[in-house]
């Protein structure tokens, strides 16, 4: 328990609605599946907040990034809140992943001058 | 986003967290953990539900606005919860504001609001000027031969009219009684000067203003509506005026009261008057309006008005009363220029009630957040904000003040309805009108009344130390001390202005029982007055109107119960109205451009004995000389001390209207009105035949007002045409001359009073409240041997020290008052030592009392209840 909690760490501020955006990428979830997919993919390393990521997706919802729509799942016979993204919610995913980019390039010459410099 | 929005919003976001959490469970059971265990792993792994659902609403909902909804929820339930004081609270701020926003209203409509004719900004009122070195500040009329040369030789003034209220009678017609009115005569370019149109018909023009043309009438809305029935075929109609027939041409609009409001019909003044009063450039009786042409400054002017009167000045040097500059004023400072003062001074006097009013109910809020200490204390301690806590406070003062203010407007609807019925005399009355302003000033006045009294209230309750007041609440055995302190401070403030208040009141009363108990110099008990005229156009010869008197006169002196009466033109309270210019024909002739002029008065033989007017010498006029033949005369004591000092004035002769007549008798000196010095005054005999209008006076020690209903019979029998009005008796005549006076005196007296109650009120909590505190400490000392009485000095003492405290406060601040009350003023000086006795005495009394019952109390506390008490 110890152990696995000093492995998961926090979200960078900001970064989880690129993520929810990238992962709406793949086609409409709902937010469980999105939660759950973060946290998959970074292999547990990032633990989903159910605390930030509603308050998330609903933000992405108000500014018209993601839009959202109540569908029976496919795999299940009940229905869910799927988000999909909008090509408003593309465009931004394509300026927030260029920021980041610019953002860990920036960084990493920072923190590793050395290996730039090779 | 509307609140049922955000309540669709809230539904769907619960569903979307209830699907997701039972995603959550299913996953956790298809792991392999079992029915309740999956729901527990599934909270774990998800969080509070109940949390993210508030936090992912407060993404869509305006934050602010929802936390605003909870303070008025929390306030109302706060609120509801002490009726008492919320209902207390709700109705001191209600008399503040009621109070202010009735008067602003007032004030608005009255002074504040241009008038309501064309450009009113470029219309003046003109004035003679500068007959003596120091008469600069005058408001004389004008003389119709002046105001003629001004007309020609101005070059300011794109218009200049004339103006002048007079009385006329109104002939029976259709089965309508005859009746008096006030009317205005009027140059026939007044209305175009004002910029103002009839409502119905036509203007004068200028064909209908001169001695030879047909009389034309114009009628007020208000006299149509009674007299005629509103029926519009009344126009070019023929009504009679004073037994002269005019042709009615306009109806004015209802608003329109110019000169004053009071006024009925206006008719051309060229027509009406006779020529040589038009051209005179003495007799000075005329009110001037002019137009001031654009770009043409109100000095520049009267600067070239006063070129022209100083030339005509010139012109006739034989003549002492031709006035030699002009003086003006802005039409509206005329028109309302008397009634200016009292309203500032009232409005100063409801600001106080309304600053005492939320001292009152910050004391109250002060007291409350004491009692509620503990659950502040404890609210701070679980991380309510500070700011929360103000918010909410304040918000408890805005609905308090909004109810207060409701029922405050309620009160000032009902205020002027009062007022306009009441006060119909005053200028501009009909101007008084709640309109979007007067909304915008309540809705400051509420606004400002809640930070006022809220702020207060909450940073009296900001102090930090939470620790404290959780320890204190525990156990208290004396009050804290620095919630007292506030109180005390806000209680001498009140007391205070309350002080100013109690002063001011006690100023005007005094003067107005001055006003009223000054001796007129005649008789004011038991004699009724009643006005009538007789129309010269039915009347024409002198021996005539001599009869009619004659007869009339004897008639009500043949009436059982009378005792005396007599008739004169003007009788004492009913104004200045007319004064004459005279020599004294034993004296030398005074020098080139002086004269002499007295109040000239037409009275019939018995007057003086009816008026109870003490004849000190010689005799009243002699019954035998009638018309031609009646040459005497008699003035008044002040008269022969003016104008005939060191010597016997009987028997001399006063020269008047190129008239000799001898002195035959010399009388009391009488007010013309109350509140004025007396005057020197000339009488001349009615029987002379001359004048035709007057006051019929009756004097009866057996209730003069029964002669009201006989004397208008006998009058309608001597001629069915003759109107009696304004029957009066004399208290009542000299009454409505001090209707400002008694009105002004009157509400400064009710605000005065209700501070004072508000202050006692104030001083009576706060003493409850610190008694109620140190119960406990009362208790020990009593249980110690403390005697009731030291207990009891004590606490009065302590209370008795804001009163003090705020009674010294106050009487230096009155000082200031005082002075800016010094118009409005008789016969005392602002620094009345008598009433600031009686204010000081009043309110220590008061004080005193308000003290007296919780000290009482706090005496006779059972020591060991006290102790028990917590």
């Amino acid at each position: 328990m110890m152990k696995q909690a000093q492995q998961r760490v926090g979200l960078l501020q900001g970064t989880l609605d690129m993520l929810i955006l990238r992962t709406l990428l793949y086609g409409p979830a709902h937010g469980h599946q999105i939660g759950k997919h973060i946290q998959r993919t970074t292999n547990e390393f990032l633990q989903m907040q159910h605390g930030s990521l509603y308050p998330a997706l609903h933000r992405l919802e108000q500014r018209g990034w993601v839009s959202a729509k109540w569908e029976t799942a496919p795999d299940r016979n009940r229905e869910c809140k799927y988000y999909r993204l909008t090509p408003k919610g593309r465009k931004q995913l394509v300026a927030e992943e260029s920021q980041w980019k610019q953002m860990a390039e920036a960084v990493a010459r920072v923190m590793w001058p050395a290996a730039e410099e090779n | 986003m509307n609140w049922w929005q955000i309540k669709k919003k809230d539904a769907d976001l619960e569903r979307e967290l209830r699907s997701d959490l039972e995603l959550e469970e299913e996953e956790q059971r298809e792991g392999g953990i079992s029915g309740e265990e999956a729901r527990y792993a599934a909270l774990r792994a998800f969080g509070n539900p109940t949390l993210i659902r508030e936090q992912t609403l407060a993404i869509w909902s305006w934050n602010w606005l929802e936390s605003l909804a909870r303070d008025l929820r929390l306030s109302l339930r706060t609120l509801g919860r002490t009726p008492g004081f919320t209902v207390i609270a709700i109705l001191v701020m209600a008399l503040g504001i009621g109070a202010n926003v009735a008067l602003f209203t007032v004030v608005r409509g009255v002074l504040l609001k241009p008038l309501p004719f064309d450009d009113p900004d470029h219309l003046v009122m003109l004035y003679e000027a500068g007959l003596h070195e120091d008469d600069t500040a005058g408001s004389n009329p004008v003389s119709g031969g002046m105001y003629d040369e001004w007309k020609k030789q101005n070059r300011s003034y794109s218009g200049l009219a004339l103006a002048k209220g007079i009385r006329v009678g109104l002939s029976a017609s259709g089965g309508q009684l005859p009746e008096k009115l006030y009317s205005a005569l009027f140059s026939w370019d007044v209305l175009r000067t004002l910029g103002v149109q009839p409502a119905l018909g036509r203007d004068f023009t200028q064909a209908d203003d001169n001695p030879t043309a047909s009389g034309t009438v114009l009628l007020s809305w208000g006299l149509w509506k009674r007299r005629f029935g509103s029926d519009p075929a009344i126009l070019n109609q023929t009504i009679h005026l004073d037994a002269k027939p005019y042709t009615v041409i306009g109806i004015m609009p209802a608003w329109f009261d110019f000169p004053d409001p009071s006024t009925q019909l206006w008719t051309p003044v060229y027509h009406d008057k006779p020529e040589d009063e038009m051209t005179s450039f003495s007799n000075h009786m005329f009110r001037v309006v002019g137009r001031l042409k654009a770009g043409v400054g109100a000095s520049q002017g009267v600067a070239d008005l006063s070129i022209i009167s100083q030339r005509t000045h010139n012109a006739h040097l034989n003549d002492p009363f031709i006035f030699q500059s002009a003086r003006s004023r802005p039409l509206l400072e005329h028109i309302v220029g008397e009634i200016k003062k009292p309203l500032y001074v009232l409005l100063e006097a409801t600001c106080c009630l309304l600053l005492i009013a939320c001292l009152n109910v910050a004391n109250l809020l002060v007291a409350r957040s004491a009692a509620r200490r503990k659950e502040l204390a404890i609210r701070t301690a679980l991380g309510g904000g500070w700011l929360r806590l103000i918010g909410e406070r304040l918000m408890e003062c805005l609905l308090l003040s909004a109810s207060g203010g409701a029922l405050g407007l309620l009160l000032a609807f009902a205020a002027l309805h009062w007022l306009m019925q009441t006060r119909h005399d005053m200028s501009r009355v009909e101007s008084i009108h709640f309109d979007g302003v007067v909304a915008a000033f309540t809705v400051g006045v509420i606004v400002l009344c809640a930070l006022f009294s809220g702020l207060i209230a909450a940073f009296s309750s900001s102090d930090k130390r939470i620790l404290g007041a959780l320890h204190e609440a525990s156990r208290s055995v004396s009050g804290g001390g620095a919630r007292p302190t506030l109180r005390k401070v806000l209680l001498t403030l009140e007391v205070g202005l309350t002080v100013i208040l109690l002063i001011g009141a006690g100023l005007l009363l005094k003067s107005y029982e001055r006003l009223r108990s000054a001796d007129m110099g005649c008789l004011t008990q038991d004699v009724i007055t009643m006005h009538l005229g007789i129309p010269d156009a039915r009347y024409p010869t002198a021996a005539q109107r001599a009869n009619f008197y004659d007869t009339l006169l004897e008639r009500v002196r043949a009436l059982p119960g009378v005792d005396a009466a007599g008739f004169a033109t003007v009788v004492p309270g009913q104004g200045y109205q007319i004064d004459w210019t005279f020599s004294i024909v034993e004296h030398p002739p005074l020098p080139q451009g002086s004269g002499q002029f007295a109040l000239s008065r037409w009275a019939d033989r018995k007057y003086f004995h009816a008026m109870g007017i003490p004849i000190l010498r010689g005799r009243t006029f002699d019954g035998g000389k009638r018309l031609d033949a009646a040459n005497e005369v008699v003035i008044s004591q002040s008269f022969a001390g003016q104008y005939f000092p060191g010597e016997d004035p009987l028997g001399r002769h006063l020269r008047a209207r190129g008239k000799n007549a001898v002195i035959v008798g010399i009388v009391g000196d009488t007010r013309y009105a109350i509140g004025e010095t007396p005057k020197p005054v000339q009488y001349y005999p009615l029987d002379a035949g001359v004048e035709t209008v007057g006051t019929l006076v009756i004097r009866s020690s057996r209730g003069p007002e029964q002669f009201a209903l006989p004397v208008q019979r006998i009058v309608s029998e001597m001629d069915r045409d003759l109107p009696v009005s304004d029957v009066l008796t004399m208290n009542q005549l000299l009454g409505q001359s001090t209707l400002d006076q008694s009105f002004n005196a009157a509400l400064l007296v009710a605000f005065a009073t209700l501070s004072l109650v508000l202050a006692a009120v104030g001083l009576f909590g706060v003493m409850s409240y610190i008694a109620a505190q140190r119960t406990t400490e009362i208790g020990i000392r009593v249980a110690l041997g403390a005697k009731r009485e030291q207990v009891m000095r004590k606490m009065l003492l302590d209370g008795m020290r804001p009163a003090v405290f705020g009674l010294v406060v106050g009487l230096a601040a009155s000082l200031e008052a005082g002075r800016l009350m010094r118009d409005l003023l008789y016969e005392i000086k602002p620094l009345d030592p008598a009433v600031y006795a009686a204010v000081a005495a009043t309110l220590l009394a008061v004080a005193a009392f308000a003290c007296i019952v919780p000290a009482w109390r706090a005496s006779r506390l059972d020591p060991m209840q006290a102790l028990r008490a917590e």
